[in-house]
This record gives C-alpha cells, sequence and structure tokens, in this order.
C-alpha cells in the first residue's frame, strides 16, 4: 500500500531528522532514492533545486513533491506532508505546555542561560554556512548581500520587500 | 478580526517568504511577531528558536508550532503550522503537477541568483539584533562566537551544541544561586 507506506516513511524521516533543513536532505535521499527508488538520483538533485528556489523548507517541499509524484494524485501530498510535520507537532505542544509550566523553575531558566548565547551563535553558523560557492557565484553576489544587509539592518526595510528588490534585481543584473 | 484569523494570515505570509530553508524564517518572524506586532517578547523568541533547534523535524515547522503556541495554545499552533506550509504546498504542487522544469527556466534562474546572496544577508541581520537583545557583552561574546565556529568549520551538530549550552547554563545558575545564599 503506497500511501501507508509514504506515510510511515514520512513520519521517520519527520522524527529523527536533527538540525533541520540540509542536515535533512542526505536522511530523505537515502529513504525515497536508495530503500523506495521512488526517484532517481537526477530526480532527487533536481528537487533539491526546486525547493532552494520556492518558498518553504526542504523537508516540507519534498514531502509534497514526491507525495506527488509517488501516487500522481494530490492525496500522496497530504499524506506526506502531514506525516513529515506529525512528530514534531506532538514533540513541541507536548514541550510547549512543559516551558510555559517550567520557565519559572530556576533549572530550566538556568539551562536558558546558556542556551540563549549558544541560540545565536546557532544562527551566525546557519548565515556562516550558507556563504558557499552556490549561493556567491560572482562578485555582483558579495554587492547584493552587502546591500542587502545595509539595506534591512540600517534602513529598516522589511525582509520580504527585500527579497522582491533582490529578486527584480537580479532579472537586470544577471 | 479574529485572533486565529490573524495568526494564520501572518504566518501565510511568513511562509510565501521563506526561501532557502527553515533558517529564512528567521527574519521574518522577528519582523513581523516580535517588532511589528509585538506578540512575543525578544527574549522568549530566543528561546523559540533554542527549543526549536534542538527538537527534530523540519525547523520552520517546529518554530511556527512553538510560536503558536505561545500566543494562543494548542488552536494557535494548529493555525501558524498550516499557515507556514499552505503556501509552500500549493507552489510545489503546482510545479510537480505542471512545471517540471521550473528550475530551468532562464529568469526564474536571474531572479534566484540574487535572491540567494540577500537571503543569506537576512539571516545575519538577526545574529546582531538578539546578541544585542539579549544582552551578550564582551566576556559572553565567547560562547555564540565557539558555537558558530564549532558548527562552521568542525561540523559539530547544533544538537550537541544545545546540550553542552544548557548544561553549562544550569551549572552557572546553580553555582550562581549558591554564591547568593
Amino acid at each position: 500500500m503506497i500511501y501507508l507506506q509514504l506515510f510511515w516513511t514520512y513520519l521517520k524521516i519527520g522524527l529523527f531528522c536533527f538540525g533541520g533543513g540540509y542536515a535533512m536532505i542526505s536522511l530523505i535521499q537515502d529513504e525515497v532514492v536508495d530503500n523506495h527508488a521512488w526517484l532517481t538520483n537526477a530526480e532527487f538533485t533536481d528537487i533539491v533545486a526546486i525547493s532552494q528556489m520556492t518558498p518553504g523548507p526542504i523537508g516540507i517541499n519534498s514531502a509534497t513533491y514526491i507525495g506527488y509524484t509517488v501516487t500522481g494524485s494530490v492525496i500522496g501530498s497530504v499524506i506526506a506532508t502531514v506525516a513529515v510535520c506529525l512528530p514534531s507537532f506532538i514533540i513541541i505542544l507536548l514541550i510547549a505546555k512543559a516551558y510555559q509550566k517550567f520557565n519559572s523553575n530556576p533549572y530550566v531558566a538556568g539551562a536558558f542561560l546558556g542556551l540563549r548565547p549558544a541560540t545565536v551563535g546557532l544562527i551566525a553558523s546557519a548565515a556562516l554556512l550558507l556563504m558557499n560557492k552556490e549561493n556567491f557565484i560572482d562578485y555582483k553576489s558579495i554587492i547584493l548581500f552587502v546591500s542587502a544587509f545595509v539595506l534591512t539592518k540600517f534602513c529598516k526595510v522589511h525582509p520580504i520587500l527585500m527579497i522582491v528588490l533582490a529578486g527584480i534585481s537580479g532579472l537586470f543584473l544577471y | 478580526m479574529n485572533p486565529y484569523w490573524q495568526i494564520f494570515c501572518t504566518f501565510t505570509k511568513i511562509g510565501a517568504f521563506t526561501i532557502g530553508g527553515g533558517y529564512a524564517m528567521l527574519p521574518l518572524i522577528k519582523k513581523d511577531v516580535v517588532e511589528q506586532k509585538k506578540w512575543i517578547d525578544p527574549t522568549e523568541f530566543v528561546d523559540i528558536v533554542a527549543i526549536s533547534q534542538s527538537l527534530p523535524g523540519v525547523f520552520a515547522v517546529n518554530l511556527s508550532v512553538l510560536t503558536g503556541y505561545q500566543l494562543k495554545g494548542n488552536k494557535g499552533s494548529i493555525v501558524a503550522a498550516l499557515g507556514t506550509i499552505l503556501p509552500s504546498f500549493f507552489i510545489i504542487l503546482l510545479i510537480a503537477a505542471f512545471f517540471r522544469h521550473f528550475n530551468e527556466n532562464v529568469y526564474v534562474m536571474k531572479m534566484f541568483n540574487a535572491i540567494r546572496p540577500a537571503v543569506v544577508a537576512l539571516i545575519a541581520v538577526p545574529v546582531f539584533s538578539t546578541a544585542k537583545g539579549i544582552g551578550i557583552n564582551l566576556k559572553t561574546v565567547i560562547i555564540p562566537i565557539t558555537a558558530a565556529l564549532l558548527i562552521w568549520i568542525w561540523g559539530v551538530s547544533p544538537v550537541y551544541i544545545v546540550l553542552v549550552a544548557a548544561a553549562g547554563g544550569l551549572i552557572y545558575g546553580k553555582a550562581k544561586s549558591k554564591l547568593v545564599s
């Protein structure tokens, strides 16, 4: 039963992927290319490319795309997408309840004292990891990066407007 | 306006512009939910990021479920997650069904060549504002720098960073409370 297989596979991906996005790619590839042969490696690479060019995280995008491709119906998309979200949904709701109840607890408060500065480091590492050859293809990329940084940080341009502006400038620059 | 509808609309807008992975959602949530609407305060926001990062699953979903929960409990988390997912769901469905060669379109390629470095800048901006927001000083700045370098250069999993940071905070908190008492 293909729907059940899809559901089970994406439930596993949702449950065992730590670290989000790019850490997820290899596990997804393992499941859908190697284990189930739902896609070829080339098709999988296409999905990664499409995910980077469309809104939404790769975990969701690949679920929606593969769900449709494998079953030929929207139901497959819905099942895979729901399955990949379900584990984090349940875990988070439990954690969120605990956070509201325990965030005045001295131990929990202490833990967050250490977590907060580390989180700043995590966000910084995300930006650093993205400074790669795929995202920075030439000197124009660096100009775009600096302009976007200055415009959003100092001129308070809204991030969404910034993405739209960058897209339009790309039509002229490339 | 109905609060659930408000949450849904805000997260749909955020979901539609989360380009290039879950971290691209951070500047959008920070701008709309924290700075403009003031639904959650900046420290709460950092806590939500810390928790989302240390749990399994899709980072963007974790982030929206937690934010939604802080706003309006169980129902809030469901509408926030739906809002985040729906734009990408429909766009990918359209591409899977009709535009398989979307990524080879020359205009799409031109736009994304420029959008990618801009998104990296959008993710870099909250690093500095968040550091300021949680009161990082010259002494504590060593923590985010070490964490970032460990992940960036040595490929350490963020999960370990979170565990070590939490344990460190716990010990520090305990030592401090002993000193006071």
